[in-house]
């Protein structure tokens, strides 16, 4: 009935204390898609790529969260460790504290080789020289011999992904693979990203930066403090914003022509703590559009292709 | 290269100011006579101005020290005058290999011990088995090591010794290994248990919040997004992390007591080691035994630290390109 790769419907994620972190994360990813998760920091961004492996570091799941048509939510560990790695990989931020310190390069990307597949050393070898000199790094046989305090940022993420892709998964989760790099080393990044989603696995985009869901992402969901309140075909979202945080958000980045203004346009207030949610849709409290209607949680509606989970598209 | 030379050349550095140290504080301390203190209480006149010669006692500081060196290193005749005329160095080394099998088997039984403590602590953390362990932690911490070992004497030796459990006791002593292998490893297993317990508490402790924390590292939410299962992620990333802070208080540790630090077991289990002779030389203040047991652990001390350097080197890459010091603290978080 689905035909996703990956399919999350009103995921919540709560901990213990009753601080809901995440509040209703639906959204969609098919095969050769690249799907942009935006929002500010704390809006469980990370948290949904995180919980799509398991991941999350606390709480339990509730929702629905499936994968090709299977439920990942009744998944054992065992099925966790086949999954992860395989099926579905991430990217991390930071690839100076993700990486293991003290082992080289070479021996990390090897060692997920040979979790997944029977292979010798040598030939677990061969395929990670085969990977890194596909992700466009120089010297390939010396890079995976080295160690992660070694390399550039760049070089260090391109083997991050060079170890996402090393099993040909399914889904690739990138969880803000550029935010720690200088601008050009981003843009070569992104190239790769984009050639992932052209290999008919999909790519799930963690990020806060619009430039970047405007070059590459061709779906867009926007998360505000734990809710997906928009989602949609990224040129669609980003040309006609709906929900007006969307719009605020969008209103918040510099034009790249006419005059500068002076000030860019803000949203007043926080957004608010995982312990003290408004009844009603999160966003009122900050909302230029607010009524009474807004007291009640507005459902993501479907209107054709887009989606949106706001009282002024009934 | 030049770093193993610059480390040969700062060791060789660190023990001649030892040994000038020590020198200072045994024969060149103003208004002490020291010829009078090696000849021992009750020596004669005669017998005093002997050793004022033989010692260079009678010349200067410097001529005193390095004929000092000359008879502890280089003709190695230096004599107890407590028991007249015995080899002092030679008894030194007499008592070294009893010491070394002594400590080696302890550290045998503490590295394995504190693995399998903070391990099982580590993965319960929080639940019974931490608790139990935390709690046998601090006991085996707080027992006098002199008190455990009369304890296990008293069971193994007198009261229990015709039981199963402590048949193959050997008699309190040593046994070379040239003699009997398998009396060498009887007669030290139960003196190692107890000079072991202690640091299985702490090394235990350590491991155990050292591994908690490893845990916490984005590399480790890297291992298992990569799919690695439990074992894999204790043993090969989160140990692999942890043992840094444990490998450089091993050295020291295990150093400390080759150079004597066992004193308390080797006397309540009879083994003529070094600890045994410091103890010896210190309750009939024979002054060159003493000189030659600090000098031996001094030389002990520093050979550990060069060791636990270089496999610091081994298992962090990073210290080699930033300053050694300043990644021996710990972990960095950078």
């Amino acid at each position: 009935m689905d035909d996703a790769l990956l399919s999350i419907d009103a995921l919540r994620l709560a901990l213990p204390s009753g601080a809901r972190l995440l509040d209703g994360v639906s959204l969609r990813l098919e095969r050769g898609r690249i799907l942009g998760v935006v929002g500010e920091s704390g809006s469980g961004k990370s948290l949904t790529g995180l919980s799509v492996l398991g991941l999350q570091p606390r709480g339990r799941l509730e929702g629905k969260l499936a994968f090709e048509g299977q439920d990942l939510l009744g998944f054992g560990p065992g099925d966790w460790r086949r999954f992860r790695g395989r099926r579905a990989a991430i990217i991390f931020q930071d690839p100076m504290t993700a990486f293991l310190p003290v082992r080289r390069i070479g021996a990390q990307i090897a060692e997920q080789i040979r979790l997944h597949s029977l292979c010798s050393r040598r030939e677990a070898e061969t395929r990670v020289i085969a990977l890194l000199s596909r992700m466009g790094v120089p010297a390939p046989r010396e890079a995976a011999r080295r160690f992660p305090h070694e390399l550039s940022g760049g070089l260090r993420q391109r083997a991050m992904i060079a170890m996402a892709l090393s099993c040909d998964p399914d889904l690739v989760i990138a969880d803000e693979p550029t935010t720690a790099l200088d601008v050009t080393v981003q843009a070569q990044i992104l190239m790769l990203l984009r050639e992932i989603g052209a290999r008919r696995a999909g790519v799930m985009l963690i990020t806060h930066d619009m430039g970047v869901v405007a070059q590459i992402c061709t779906d867009i969901a926007v998360l505000y403090a734990g809710v997906v309140v928009e989602s949609g075909p990224a040129e669609a979202v980003l040309r006609t914003p709906w929900h007006p945080y969307t719009r605020a958000l969008l209103r918040a980045i510099p034009p790249m022509d006419g005059a500068r203004p002076d000030r860019l346009p803000t949203i007043e207030g926080t957004p608010p703590a995982p312990e003290a949610r408004p009844p009603g849709c999160v966003f009122a409290p900050r909302c230029p559009e607010r009524r009474a209607a807004c007291a009640f949680r507005p459902a993501l509606r479907r209107h054709e292709d887009r989606s949106v989970a706001c009282v002024l598209y009934p | 290269m030049r770093g193993v030379l610059s480390r040969l050349g700062q060791t060789l550095f660190v023990l001649f100011g030892i040994s000038v140290l020590v020198f200072a504080v045994f024969f060149a301390t103003p208004g002490s006579d020291p010829s009078a203190r090696i000849a021992g209480r009750g020596a004669s006149e005669e017998t005093i101005a002997r050793i004022r010669h033989e010692y260079g006692f009678d010349r200067g500081l410097v001529a005193r020290y390095l004929s000092m060196m000359d008879h502890l290193f280089l003709s190695r005749d230096l004599t107890s005058y407590v028991n007249h005329g015995q080899n002092v160095v030679a008894e030194v080394f007499h008592a070294a290999p009893v010491t070394l099998s002594l400590v080696s088997w302890a550290a045998l039984f503490w590295v394995g011990g504190a693995l399998v403590t903070g391990m099982l602590a580590a993965c319960f953390a929080g639940r019974w088995p931490d608790r139990l362990l935390s709690g046998l932690g601090i006991l085996g911490l707080s027992v006098p090591v002199f008190w455990l070992g009369e304890m296990v004497n008293l069971l193994s030796q007198s009261r229990f010794h015709d039981t199963m459990l402590f048949r193959w006791v050997p008699a309190l002593g040593y046994i070379p290994p040239g003699i009997s292998l398998t009396g060498w490893a009887k007669c030290l297993i139960l003196p190692a248990l107890t000079l072991s317990i202690a640091f299985i508490g702490i090394y235990g402790r350590i491991l155990r919040s050292d591994l908690l924390a490893a845990m916490q590292e984005d590399a480790l939410r890297t291992a298992r997004a990569k799919g690695a299962g439990p074992v894999r992620l204790w043993v090969f990333h989160a140990l692999r992390l942890s043992g840094l802070s444990v490998v450089s208080l091993f050295g020291l540790d295990f150093a400390q007591l080759l150079g004597g630090g066992a004193l308390l077991t080797e006397v309540v289990f009879a083994l003529p080691g070094v600890g045994h002779l410091t103890y010896q030389g210190l309750s009939t203040l024979d002054l060159p035994l003493i000189m030659a047991t600090v000098m031996y652990s001094a030389f002990f001390v520093v050979i550990a630290n060069v060791l636990v350097d270089g496999l610091y080197r081994l298992l962090d890459p990073r210290i080699g390109s930033r300053s050694g010091t300043a990644a021996r603290g710990g972990r960095s978080h950078g």
